[in-house]
């Protein structure tokens, strides 16, 4: 150490920078989004290329319940996010439990959907241009749902140990925008795979 | 986090300990400098190992008819040399460079996310050794094919099961999937290191150039790297789950690929070459003793660069058949990125005009990069204009002018980087002697190699051939340019024997052996485990200026 790490002058009297959390999960959103943004790029350029059935027209049904459930855990999670800012830990834990069921609800719809669409119809990942990038572009969501689902779990599991406080709040935003950002793609896959693509 | 303790610890007796437990401190270490030891040195391994492959391709050519390797052998070595120097030496060099500058240069303890930033190396370490690993597993059960052979664009159908049996393309897929991985960690981990963890002060306007290069880098990164991990994700479904994204005989592209490959295939050039600009913005006013000419716009400039190489990609495929207006859009583009690149320049130029320049050889990497980028700028232009493309597309031509780029320019600046902070980073400074006979040899024989390069392509000669006939004007030129790759060779062992003789014999360092003005030069060198026992506080983009010179502060200008 030599004299010149002495302090270098006075401190500003302001210095707030923004939390490494969001600026984190900011950054892995807009990446996930690019990963998306190709997949959804690959599903447009193939709509009605297949050169043999079963075609979208055909075997799709639009799933609006599912869809419904879906949106509205993102009205559930910030609402709870706000509980747990303001404290009140019961009333977080009820809308974080509802969080999941309403996106686990979502991900037994694609289940029913994918199990209809297979043992029914016959379409599988490699019958057809359609098969390959629907079940590809569903899947990449519904991979990011399941993830979401197994990290709201582990929330859940840590705020009935008690463990899951005021101070953790900060924490928690940042898995909300991770389960918006699944939210926000459901809307732009819906609407590719369920209105334009039929 | 106890391995800081042990960090801190292991400095004070590490002659001491046994040899496990020292390599057990470097395989758990999370500590940002150790990390970034670890990047570069890695991507030196791999840059012995495709510059050995290089001169593997460079004897195969060196005359007509020659039989050094197979075709089948050649295919292999030029795919892995393109794919090893892109994801397994300039990557992880660029990280390890920004792991271990930037939060020494904005006074930070560590970077934001240091468990993220471990894990992040070792899956970039993994993807390369899966890369390597096809030789030996390449072949799987079916005896065909024992490392990647597709060329590093890997252009549909060739990888198709049909073409591409056994498990070498497999493994250059996963490979690649797998170091992308680390490279979004890590950029990740970078910007948020930027915007969160500066010290007071350091506003975003008195960042050092380096930082703010790099924020752009890692933003690149973000939204450059993820398309081609998409792109290898659709390969995977098609080789194993039998989809059809790039099955041209159930209606998929074949050029859907082409698109997805060079939306990140261009960016990723401007990745590679943005951090050598860092470089150059931090060496060049050091070492002319002026403040950097221009600074708001050298920033404007490397934002303007990063948005504009998002729309250029297709310059890449000229050759394809797209439409005029298709065409016509990426030569303007093209043609638009030459406007901040040439921006920069005359701001190095700027600084330097004027300036009392000291030429040590960081600086001399540095001059040297002007020249080379310049023409490879020029060669760029030239390939960017579709009709001179369609001549000259897939010829050495390309190959000399991207290697223009990649060795005259990303690695002189590397090289530049290496003789700047090396006293920083072991505390002992390079042999001058022995880095001007690396420049020099290098400059030479990057010239001899690659300026006549450009002749061959010009008369025909196609990349990837393995051989050719003689008598087409194409022998002595190619004979000259393995001569040039040779001395090449010559001069980057002798610059691994510099970094291994100067670290044992060289002379110390001190804390400040430029005089320069980042804050890394504030602390010892090496750095200890904690970086700053006390945080900076700063007042203006050189503070160790304004604590150099109290009396005339740059704090008083800013």
């Amino acid at each position: 150490m030599s004299a010149i790490t002495t302090p270098f002058s006075q401190t500003p009297a302001t210095w707030k920078l923004p939390y490494r959390g969001q600026v984190g999960m900011a950054c892995l959103i807009i990446a996930e989004s690019a990963i998306f943004t190709i997949f959804v790029v690959a599903y447009l350029y193939y709509i009605g290329k297949s050169l043999t059935g079963p075609t979208p027209r055909e075997v799709l049904e639009t799933p609006i319940f599912f869809t419904v459930c879906l949106l509205s855990s993102s009205l559930t999670i910030h609402l709870a996010s706000k509980l747990l800012e303001r404290g009140k830990r019961g009333g977080f834990l009820v809308l974080w439990f509802l969080t999941i069921v309403l996106g686990a609800l979502f991900m037994y719809g694609t289940v029913r959907e994918w199990h209809r669409l297979i043992y029914e119809h016959g379409l599988t990942i490699s019958s057809n241009l359609f098969g390959t990038t629907y079940y590809s572009l569903v899947g990449l969501h519904a991979t990011h749902v399941t993830v979401g689902l197994l990290m709201l779990t582990i929330v859940l599991l840590f705020g009935l140990a008690g463990r899951v406080g005021q101070e953790q709040s900060a924490r928690i935003d940042v898995l909300s925008m991770y389960w918006h950002f699944v939210d926000a793609v459901w809307v732009v896959v819906f609407t590719v795979v369920y209105v334009l693509g039929r | 986090m106890s391995s800081d303790a042990m960090a801190i610890h292991q400095q004070t007796d590490v002659g001491s300990r046994p040899w496990v437990e020292t390599l057990h401190g470097w395989v758990t270490t999370v500590d940002h400098k150790r990390l970034g030891i670890l990047y570069i040195l890695y991507a030196l391994l791999f840059l012995a190992v495709a510059g050995s492959e290089a001169m593997i391709i460079r004897i195969q050519l060196m005359y007509p008819h020659n039989s050094f390797v197979s075709p089948q052998v050649f295919n292999r070595i030029f795919t892995m040399h393109g794919t090893t120097m892109v994801f397994f030496v300039g990557i992880p060099v660029l990280f390890g460079l920004a792991n271990y500058l930037v939060p020494l240069m904005i006074g930070a303890r560590d970077m934001a996310f240091p468990r993220l930033n471990a894990f992040s190396f070792w899956l970039t370490a993994l993807g390369g050794f899966l890369l390597y690993f096809s030789f030996l597993g390449g072949s799987g059960l079916y005896g065909a094919g024992n490392a990647p052979d597709v060329g590093w664009w890997a252009y549909a159908p060739l990888t198709s099961r049909a073409f591409s049996p056994g498990h070498s393309s497999d493994y250059w897929t996963i490979s690649l999937l797998v170091a992308g991985f680390g490279s979004i960690g890590t950029a990740v981990n970078i910007i948020a290191t930027i915007l969160c963890m500066r010290c007071p002060g350091m506003k975003l306007s008195r960042m050092p150039l380096l930082v703010w290069l790099n924020l752009v880098v890692s933003g690149l990164v973000l939204i450059a790297i993820t398309p081609l991990s998409a792109a290898q994700i659709m390969l995977c479904v098609d080789r194993y789950l039998g989809g059809h994204f790039f099955d041209t005989q159930a209606g998929g592209s074949a050029t859907l690929w082409m698109h997805f490959f060079w939306i990140f295939g261009h960016p990723e050039v401007y990745i590679l070459i943005l951090p050598a600009f860092a470089v150059l913005s931090e060496v060049i006013p050091v070492f002319s003793r002026k403040p950097m000419f221009g600074y708001p716009v050298m920033v404007g400039a490397t934002i303007a660069i990063g948005f504009i190489s998002m729309s250029v990609w297709a310059h890449h495929m000229f050759s394809i058949g797209m439409s005029s207006y298709g065409n016509a859009f990426f030569v303007l583009t093209t043609m638009a990125i030459a406007v901040p690149t040439g921006i920069k320049i005359f701001n190095w130029l700027g600084t330097m005009w004027g300036g009392r320049i000291i030429f040590k050889t960081p600086m001399l990497f540095c001059i040297g990069f002007l020249f080379n980028f310049l023409i490879a700028g020029l060669t760029g232009i030239m390939l960017g204009s579709a009709a001179f493309n369609w001549q000259l597309t897939g010829s050495y031509f390309v190959v000399a002018h991207f290697h223009y780029t990649l060795s005259g320019s990303f690695l002189f600046g590397i090289f530049a980087a290496f003789y700047y902070w090396y006293p920083k980073i072991t505390g002992r400074m390079l042999s001058e002697r022995l880095g001007k006979l690396h420049f020099w040899l290098f400059f030479i024989g990057f010239h001899l190699c690659f300026d006549l390069m450009h002749i061959p392509g010009l008369l025909g000669m196609a990349r990837r051939i393995y051989t050719y006939e003689a008598g087409r004007g194409w022998d002595t030129l190619n004979l000259l340019v393995s001569i040039g790759a040779f001395i090449q060779g010559i001069a980057t062992l002798i610059f691994v024997a510099n970094l291994i003789v100067s670290y044992f014999k060289g002379a110390k360092a001190g804390n400040d052996p430029w005089d320069a003005w980042t804050l890394e030069w504030s602390v010892s060198s090496p750095p200890p485990a904690y970086n700053f026992a006390v945080t900076p506080t700063v007042a203006s983009r050189r503070p160790l200026w304004d604590l150099k010179h109290p009396e005339d502060p740059d704090s008083r200008y800013e």
